[in-house]
């Protein structure tokens, strides 16, 4: 069973491949069986990965590999093939049972969409996609996969095409991450021209293991760079993270599924998958690869928080969130817990996916209005969908014990507080933690408590196709945390390929208290804050922000993304839009100029040439044509119609080839 | 090999392949070219090919000769019509005779003895036609389905 | 004295020429096709000659090559068969003299 199983991974992605072109080629009306299909190739997928995720769990350190020679040139052999190990597990179940949850919400949220057979199609393609990402034992298969799930996202975010924002964001996505992919594919490149493969494991000769490590030698720490700058880009980290927020334009099933849980985490799963390159010739845990990402992570994760606390869109908090948590986990790897990172991305996916169907369904109770100053009281409205989005908050606010999100950021701040080089991430992640806190609590009272406002008059609880996956995946975020607790740290030693233990006694432990204490004051901060939330206050207006009131400076300064757009605007597009000018302006006066001079030699040569065209040339072919007129006449003379004479004209062809064979000998 | 029986043959054979294109009466000319056929096949018996001539006889004698006359006999109204044979044709092919009679004679490598003869059984035909030679072969099926059927549309009354 | 190979081609080549003679002075159109028959078995009539005098007739190349072609010879007289119906029904005559609509 479990060869069985290593040999047919290739199957996962496959079947959700061929779902979507089954679903491609339906007529745009079969809305029924475009869902069935769909969500029928997400079932048969998961029940694989289930029984992928049963042969890891034999030994600890499991790791089943199949390569295969894709094509040779010369006595170079492209190898690609895949790869089951617990990594890899892991992933396929979070994504396969958070891909279904997505996959049955959407057939209630994009219901009486004119494409909805379309948005199918492409969910499906995206799930392969990313599925084949997770079980690539290959950089370039991986990147394959990567680009596919870039395509995915592309169409996904713009799937409303009409919509000119949409349209943008996804242009944008697309961009923007290409300039990670840029620097993966270096990357690649350089990794291949050093090591001669791109496999990751393959039987002590892959890219991965001693011997292809070490012919890397010094340029890894560049290699790792180039590569993890294809993790920022598809991460959404600091300088890249530009285009995660835009990317809400899609439909929310979409931001769930791709934006939060899955592909958004791919570049966490890229530094994960290739940790030995980050890693070679690390002194204490530390080199500077490692580092880079470490500043980088700690950079986004204080950033994103921040800015969320001023957003507005309902969608775009929650977006900015999940830049934030991307960035604890590139934390967690860069300062050497790569299990913890880990740990936190499933935990992680599941939650935000609970999250952001929450907001699908508040959205979809609104009637499409996604500003959260005018929801409010949605609490008796929408009780299933309430309590749901509740457990999400308290699992991304990291409250202890319960919720899954509290134990992964627990153990994230237990690596980071031993990191040798510096306190300061540890000190600035805290301060995340209290941001992270805050800001959900404000999200939650603007929507949920207080008075009801314009939006929220008409709103109405989701139908049971969209609530039943916000309960399975809320069990999932409190359930997920058995394998997650420091006394029974299950999911950590299975990670690491140690054997499980059980140690009761360090349930309880200082950090326990500290983020209680840490995720006390941020909720208590935000319920503060915000106590008075939608309604007049003194001299301020119900419809601004408390702390717009307070702060309006700081406000602005974080409503507007901490003008990075803005910057963006005016640097990199200002000077590629300079550059463009000035290539116009070279263009036009330069090259044009020598062009036409050289055209006006042409036309002077021109001149002379059809002179002695007409009166020489010219003459002559007139008298060729009039010889081939008469030699025509002459052969079409021969052409008899007889078939008979035919015959025997090839008859006296033989005869003259026998004569010639006659004369030779 | 008896030369006996393979000079008789190729006598009878000869002329009734000279009779075939010479008679003017269409219908013995017909059964001249039967004639020639069962006498080619007769040669193949000789040289150890019996499945080819059976073959040779089913298809030729048993088919195409009948289907001949078949077609004499729709176009029954033209016969007796036209009777002229043009001379230049004979004069070439007797021509073409003695060309190929002179390279023949003069290539020493073809004056050789039949080596020692192993039956070829219909069995091993059928192998072989089974094993290498089955894609020819259903190529072979293919042309005579598509040969058929434009037969059966070449010969469909014209729409008026 | 056994026949030699040589003079099974010398047969094979008067049989040709025979359909030669058919084929290229008879007027009427199925002469011509009886003609082609005749050098088509002249044809088969050699490749089972050259099998049957290889020194090593172990692989039965030429005897599967005079199979197909008698299926192919066959197929083709039957649409030649079906020419000459079509043409005698369109022009009244089976003769090749009077269906020179290509001459050029």
């Amino acid at each position: 069973m479990s060869r069985w199983i290593i040999d047919h991974v290739w199957l996962m992605p496959a079947v959700p491949f061929a779902a979507s072109l089954a679903i491609l080629t339906l007529p745009n009306r079969q809305h029924r069986s475009a869902a069935v299909l769909a969500v029928a190739g997400q079932i048969a997928v998961l029940i694989m990965s289930f029984f992928a995720f049963l042969p890891t769990l034999q030994a600890p350190g499991f790791r089943g590999v199949r390569n295969f020679t894709w094509f040779t040139f010369g006595d170079h052999a492209l190898r690609l093939g895949w790869i089951l190990d617990p990594l890899a597990a892991v992933m396929l179940m979070m994504i396969t049972l958070v891909g279904l949850c997505i996959f049955a919400f959407s057939i209630g949220y994009m219901a009486g969409d004119k494409n909805f057979v379309r948005f199918f199609a492409y969910l499906s393609f995206f799930s392969g996609a990313m599925l084949g990402l997770v079980i690539s034992n290959s950089l370039l298969l991986l990147f394959i996969c990567w680009e596919l799930v870039g395509l995915a996202s592309y169409l996904l975010i713009g799937f409303w095409i009409e919509r000119p924002s949409a349209a943008a964001a996804a242009k944008k996505a697309f961009i923007t991450t290409r300039i990670g992919d840029m620097g993966f594919f270096l990357g690649l490149l350089w990794l291949y021209g050093r090591s001669g493969t791109l496999l990751f494991y393959d039987g002590g000769n892959g890219c991965l293991e001693n011997t292809g490590l070490a012919m890397l030698g010094a340029s890894a720490t560049l290699i790792a760079l180039l590569i993890f700058c294809g993790a920022v880009g598809k991460s959404g980290q600091f300088p890249l993270h530009v285009w995660l927020p835009d990317a809400m334009e899609g439909p929310t099933p979409v931001s769930a599924l791709i934006h939060a849980a899955t592909m958004v985490a791919a570049g966490v799963f890229l530094v994960a998958r290739a940790y030995p390159i980050f890693s070679l010739g690390a002194i204490n845990g530390v080199t500077s690869s490692l580092a880079v990402v470490v500043w980088i992570g700690v950079t986004t994760a204080l950033m994103a928080a921040l800015i969320a606390i001023a957003q507005a869109d309902i969608k775009r908090i929650l977006a900015y969130s999940t830049v934030s948590q991307l960035g604890l986990m590139m934390v967690s790897l860069g300062v050497g817990g790569v299990a913890a990172g880990m740990m936190h991305l499933l935990a992680h996916g599941f939650f935000k996916a609970l999250l952001f169907l929450g907001t699908g369904s508040v959205i979809h109770g609104c009637h499409g209005e996604q500003d959260i100053r005018k929801m409010g009281g949605l609490r008796p409205l929408m009780p299933v969908t309430f309590l749901t989005y509740a457990v999400g908050m308290m699992a991304l606010s990291g409250v202890p014990l319960f919720f899954s999100g509290g134990w992964t950021k627990e153990e994230i701040l237990h690596v980071t507080a031993h990191w040798p080089p510096s306190r300061l991430p540890y000190y600035l992640l805290l301060a995340g933690v209290v941001l992270t806190a805050l800001y959900m609590t404000r999200q939650i009272i603007f929507v949920f408590f207080g008075d009801r406002r314009a939006a929220s008059r008409r709103a109405h609880e989701s139908p049971p196709v969209m609530t039943t996956p916000l309960v399975v995946l809320a069990s999932c975020a409190i359930l997920f945390s058995i394998v997650l607790t420091p006394a029974w740290p299950w999911l950590d030693d299975y990670l690491t390929g140690s054997p499980a233990r059980v140690e009761l006694a360090r349930l309880i432990q200082p950090a326990l208290f500290l983020s209680l204490v840490l995720v006390g004051a941020g909720v208590a901060l935000g319920i503060w804050m915000y106590r008075k939330a939608g309604v007049q206050d003194g001299r301020r207006p119900a419809e601004i922000d408390p702390l717009e009131f307070t702060q309006p400076q700081l406000f602005r300064f974080l409503e507007n993304k901490m003008w990075i757009d803005e910057l963006y605007a005016r640097t990199i597009i200002a000077f590629s839009w300079m550059s463009a000018r000035l290539s116009d302006r070279m263009d036009r006066s330069f090259w044009d100029r020598l062009v036409r001079g050289f055209g006006a030699i042409g036309q002077l040569f021109g001149t002379f040439t059809a002179k002695v065209d007409e009166s020489g040339i010219n003459a002559g072919v007139d008298e060729t044509t009039l010889g081939t007129r008469g030699l025509g006449r002459l052969m079409s003379a021969a052409h008899t119609g007889q078939i008979q004479t035919y015959l025997g004209v090839i008859a006296i062809g033989v005869l003259a080839l026998l004569l010639f064979y006659a004369w030779l000998a | 090999m008896s030369s006996v029986a393979f000079a008789l043959i190729t006598i009878l054979t000869l002329a009734a392949a000279l009779a075939a294109a010479t008679l003017q009466n269409l219908m013995h000319a017909t059964l001249s070219f039967a004639v020639t056929l069962v006498g080619v096949a007769a040669l193949f018996f000789l040289l150890g090919a019996e499945f080819v001539g059976l073959v040779l006889v089913f298809v030729y004698v048993g088919a195409v000769a009948v289907l001949i006359v078949f077609t004499i006999l729709l176009t029954r109204r033209d016969l007796g019509k036209d009777r002229g044979a043009n001379f230049w044709g004979a004069v070439l092919a007797v021509g073409l005779f003695g060309g190929l009679t002179w390279a023949i004679l003069k290539t020493p490598s073809v004056a050789i003895v039949a080596p020692h003869i192993r039956a070829l059984t219909v069995k091993r035909i059928g192998e072989a036609l089974m094993t290498g030679y089955v894609w020819p072969l259903q190529c072979v099926g293919l042309l005579l389905t598509a040969a058929l059927i434009g037969a059966l549309v070449l010969v469909m009354e014209e729409k008026r | 004295m056994t026949p030699t190979l040589q003079v099974f081609l010398i047969v094979s080549a008067a049989l040709f020429s025979a359909g030669l003679i058919a084929a290229l002075s008879r007027r009427h159109a199925i002469f011509i096709l009886i003609g082609i028959e005749m050098m088509l078995a002249a044809a088969n009539l050699n490749f089972i000659a050259f099998w049957h005098f290889n020194p090593k007739p172990q692989a039965p190349t030429g005897v599967m090559i005079a199979i197909f072609s008698i299926a192919i010879a066959a197929a083709e007289a039957a649409v030649g068969l079906a020419l000459v119906i079509a043409v005698y029904r369109h022009y009244r005559t089976t003769s090749v003299d009077h269906l020179d609509q290509l001459k050029g």
